[in-house]
């Protein structure tokens, strides 16, 4: 009997609950864990019978999970061109504006967002200034949708209108696009919702003279494998969301050569490498992309229950799992815990925004904080700290990606594939890294810090899972 | 307002380093502006507009560190302090990491534990244990309020997997020498025990120490173990197990009398084994003893039982020596005629119980918060009335709170409360030693014995107190200790919670 297999044997004790009789086991020197348990569904006992209905459909789901992870891991990346997104994407139209999140009206839109819809229509030239472009949209018909729609993404505002520039991400594995707008560096930017003069001009100057040179480049070269860059630069110390000083300087690396092969005069190229080096976050706006690849690799599986999309609109939090590719489930979005810079502080931050959690999403940014313990300072935390959030990341991942390491933890793969199952049973949520807007449009970015996607989303994804699975 | 900057040149570090410290500092001191930042012309400007930016600021480059403090005191000083705190930080020692776990699962994940102890909430509890019985984890179950239902089904999962499932609502056990929750230092042994009840499982095993026996195993199975609806499956489980134990000589059932069906199927199993079996069914029906089957109806029976069938001579007799019965006719004799009834306070559930059914065979008009049968129940439990015996244990009283094993000062307002009332003649009170009770029961409560004595001195009257400590010499309370600190305060302290409660009602009798 294996109870007879116990009698003798060295005790190993799991403790869930009271810590009362630890110091008991101490003193008789017994080995135990005690859990960080709380009760699982945050103690709601209808969600608690979901989890319970989904147990006796473990294997259907199981199956289908292990389908997603490793159709994500099998994903490609490549950065293959540089172009206007009415170009590049499939279902962009002339008059359409592309946002952040889930989907948004201009009413509801936060400032830093609306702050970069009119800068986007004085850029498109739609208005010639910012009171102008505020007529043009009582006055004309724009068609908002979410980047995630259109296989987009765009970190903060996320605003993509026509004749905006794109990196444009192939998968070759599954034959897909994904899309990502320029990053213009920091301070005042559009993404930030600043809209000034100064911004339309730098975004013009991205059109007319870096995207040509972008494009011709990437045809010399054949293209740039992104997936790779993150692989190394999370030895490096970034995690690909928050940092990417490595990954900037990796990519710099590989395009220099291809820019100083490309037919633009000399003063063009050196400002185009320019604008590489000086902006640290440069990669951002490719490891976005390719995360979205991946995750799209993921998507409509039948009864998956990973997240394949997290974004926020700074209105609104929205997530998407596999299994149901048409819809959001979606919470007011919370506010980011971390540092302000000087001058600023959570009064004048604006709740959490923009389409970069989809690092996140893919086990990259905050899951591989152990990668980058330089941005757990961000919320005061020790380098401890960081090795804990990538750890527990593994505790509501399906899998995780030998793909992408941490070095810090014994070159342990970073946690992939929320699964909706486990965030709800343990409480533990997602954790993503991120930078803080002002919720005034232009000011530009304030701070940085943690954030998490509220629990009512999973809430609600949990129980659209479950109905579709019978009693 | 005082302004103070400084640039570090040629000094790189980390923004997050800085932002971080800036925000520090700027907590830590008040100060209305506090900037530490590389000087990128982006950051140059942020200190402008803060109203730091001075020549020195200005002129920084790129790999410089420019700080900045503007507060109403010294902001040099500050200035200072951030330097230091920069060049200290570079020397900061490494911190441990230190994982957490929130599941099982993720736990299971990296680790292969054999046992899991679960005090979450009743409603949560089965949950876990089934998630662990699943993993092929044995389960203690020290929870309450789990249902009938879920208690069936947990044990059915365990007897299926061969598991152990304890509990629910266990508060002990000792598996391999290991005391889980409520439980004593025995000296390990030949016999195994299993019960279905927790302070008698407690007893059982102390009074087998105390008689110079040991455990093998002591193994908690749950108050409702032998009842219709789970029909013994755990017992029978344990039994089976630890017949095939090779450091078992002897088995030992502790329980309330179990339904007839199941003592039916209990005794039959019993038959079966080829160790002798010793069933100690508290307040049962007598029955005769067969080849390898014993029948006791009492705790201390049992152990002594136990002991001699596994072929030791008893070390001591649990019979109320002479000693003790002169120096309770003394006692008695101090009573005024008033006093006439015992008050029996009890923090060990199933001590209450033996000392309810002891009361019971003896006294008239007795009333218990345990009572079962209308006539005995108490109308306010926390008024006592005629001869009261209180189960502290009880939800009533823990609504919220520990039990009174752990936190055993909830008895001590009662015990004063008794004393105030004329008709009191005895104290009975209990004291658990060991693993997860209270570090020093008997000190924390001696005060209230005090307080109670001066009470009724102050009244022209005098108490009797009785008590029983269940423990051993080993505990890491000190037994001895305990006792001589109660008969300081001439407490009459007896071997077995019996003979407490026996002592204590022959007092009241003679005076009823």
């Amino acid at each position: 009997m294996k109870i007879n297999e116990l009698f003798g044997k060295d005790l190993y004790v799991v403790n869930i609950g009271s810590p009362t009789f630890l110091k008991d086991l101490d003193s008789q020197n017994v080995k135990y864990e005690n859990l960080e348990w709380a009760p699982p569904a945050h103690g709601d006992v209808e969600l608690i019978k979901v989890l319970d209905k989904l147990e006796r459909h473990k294997e259907e789901i199981d199956k289908a999970n292990d389908e997603v992870v490793a159709k994500v891991k099998a994903a490609q990346g490549k950065l293959v061109d540089c172009k206007k997104a009415i170009d590049a994407i499939p279902g962009m139209k002339p008059n359409m504006i592309l946002h952040s999140g889930p989907v948004q009206d201009w009413e509801h839109m936060a400032d830093p967002q609306k702050g970069a819809v009119l800068g986007a229509i004085v850029f498109e030239g739609w208005a010639s200034t910012v009171e102008e472009a505020e007529e043009y949209l009582k006055t004309h018909e724009i068609i908002f949708s979410p980047n995630h729609h259109l296989n987009s993404v765009g970190p903060m505002a996320g605003v993509v209108s026509p004749s905006m520039p794109v990196h444009v991400l192939y998968d070759e594995v599954n034959d897909t696009y994904a899309y990502c707008p320029l990053n213009e560096g920091l301070g005042g930017v559009l993404r930030f919702g600043k809209n000034t003069p100064d911004v339309i001009e730098r975004l013009l100057w991205m059109k007319n003279d870096f995207m040509p040179v972008l494009a011709e480049a990437l045809k010399i070269c054949g293209g740039i494998d992104v997936r790779n860059i993150i692989m190394q630069a999370l030895n490096m110390g970034d995690e690909c969301h928050n940092r990417n000083k490595a990954a900037t300087s990796l990519f710099f690396r590989e395009i220099t050569i291809p820019i100083m092969k490309t037919s633009f005069p000399e003063e063009q190229k050196e400002k185009a490498l320019a604008f590489i080096t000086n902006n640290e976050h440069y990669f951002l706006n490719l490891s976005m992309p390719y995360c979205k690849l991946a995750q799209l690799a993921g998507t409509g599986v039948k009864n998956a229950s990973i997240v394949t999309i997290m974004s926020r609109n700074g209105y609104e939090f929205g997530i998407k799992i596999s299994c149901l590719p048409d819809e959001w489930f979606v919470a007011p979005a919370l506010m980011v815990k971390g540092l302000y810079f000087p001058g600023y502080s959570e009064e004048d931050a604006a709740p959490d925004l923009g389409d970069s959690c989809i690092t996140e999403t893919n086990g990259i940014g905050g899951f591989a904080m152990a990668a980058s313990p330089a941005i757990v300072k961000f919320v005061g935390g020790t380098v401890a700290d960081a090795f804990n959030y990538s750890q527990s990341m593994q505790e509501i991942t399906w899998s995780n990606n030998p793909n992408f390491t941490l070095p810090a933890l014994d070159f342990k793969p970073s946690a992939l594939g929320i699964d909706i199952r486990k965030v709800i049973e343990s409480g533990v949520l997602p954790i993503i890294n991120s930078g803080i807007a002002h919720k005034k449009a232009g000011i530009g970015q304030i701070g940085a810090g943690l954030v998490t996607p509220p629990f009512e989303c999973f809430r609600k994804a949990i129980i659209a899972f479950a109905d579709q699975f019978e009693d | 307002m005082s302004k103070f900057t400084k640039v570090l040149k040629d000094s790189y570090f980390d923004s997050v380093t800085l932002m971080s410290l800036s925000a520090k500092i700027k907590k830590e001191t008040k100060a209305s502006e506090v900037t530490v930042l590389m000087a990128t012309d982006m950051n140059k400007d942020l200190i402008s507009k803060v109203g730091l930016g001075t020549d020195d600021v200005l002129n920084a480059g790129q790999n410089d560190c420019v700080i900045g403090v503007a507060c109403d005191g010294d902001a040099e000083e500050i200035v200072n302090r951030i330097v230091k705190e920069l060049e200290d930080g570079n020397n900061q020692k490494k911190e441990k990491k230190e994982v957490v776990y929130h599941t099982q699962a993720q736990f299971y994940k990296e680790e292969d534990p054999n046992i899991v102890v679960i005090s979450a909430p009743g409603k949560y509890a089965a949950r876990e244990a089934k998630i662990a019985l699943e993993n092929g984890k044995h389960v203690m179950l020290f929870s309450d309020n789990v249902t009938e239902e879920e208690e069936l089904s947990l044990k059915q999962l365990a007897c299926e997997k061969e598991l152990l499932l304890m509990g629910p609502d266990c508060g002990t056990t000792i598996l391999n020498g290991v005391g889980l929750c409520f439980a004593n230092n025995v000296t390990r042994g030949n016999i195994g025990i299993v019960g279905a009840s927790g302070t008698g499982l407690q007893e059982v095993t102390v009074l087998i120490d105390k008689q110079g026996g040991g455990i093998s195993q002591a193994l908690g199975v749950g108050g409702r173990d032998l009842h219709s609806e789970i029909g013994g499956l755990m017992t029978m489980q344990c039994m089976k197990a630890l017949d095939q134990d090779e450091q078992t000589s002897t088995i030992v059932v502790v329980s309330k009398p179990p339904a007839s069906d199941v003592e039916e199927k209990v005794v039959q199993l019993a038959r079966t084994l080829s160790k002798p079996v010793v069933l100690i069914f508290i307040d049962g029906q007598p029955r005769e003893d067969e080849n390898g089957v014993y029948y006791c109806s009492k705790l201390s029976e049992g152990a002594c039982k136990a002991v001699e069938v596994t072929n030791h001579s008893l070390k001591t007799s649990f019979d109320l020596s002479s000693d003790v019965l002169d120096v309770c006719a003394r006692e008695q004799s101090k009573l005024t005629p008033n006093q006439k009834y015992l008050r029996a306070l009890y923090c060990g559930g199933t001590l209450c119980s033996e000392a309810l059914s002891i009361t019971r065979g003896v006294l008239k008009k007795v009333k218990s918060n345990l009572a079962k049968k209308e006539e005995e129940k108490l109308s306010d439990p926390l008024v006592s009335e005629y001869n009261t015996i209180i189960d502290m244990g009880d939800d009533f009283f823990t609504n919220g709170k520990p039990h009174p094993m752990i936190e055993p000062s909830i008895r001590l307002d009662r015990i004063v409360q008794e004393a105030k009332d004329p008709t009191t003649a005895v104290i009975l009170l209990d004291f658990e030693l060991g693993y997860g009770s209270h570090d020093d029961p008997v000190g924390i409560t001696i005060d209230a014995i005090q307080e109670a004595r001066q009470i009724a001195e102050n009244e022209g009257r005098y108490l009797v107190f009785v008590a029983y400590i269940c423990g051993t010499e080993k505990e890491k309370q000190s037994y001895t200790t305990a006792k001589k600190l109660l008969e300081e305060n001439s407490v009459i302290v007896t071997n077995t919670n019996e003979q407490a409660a026996t002592l204590a009602v022959n007092v009241c009798k003679e005076v009823q």
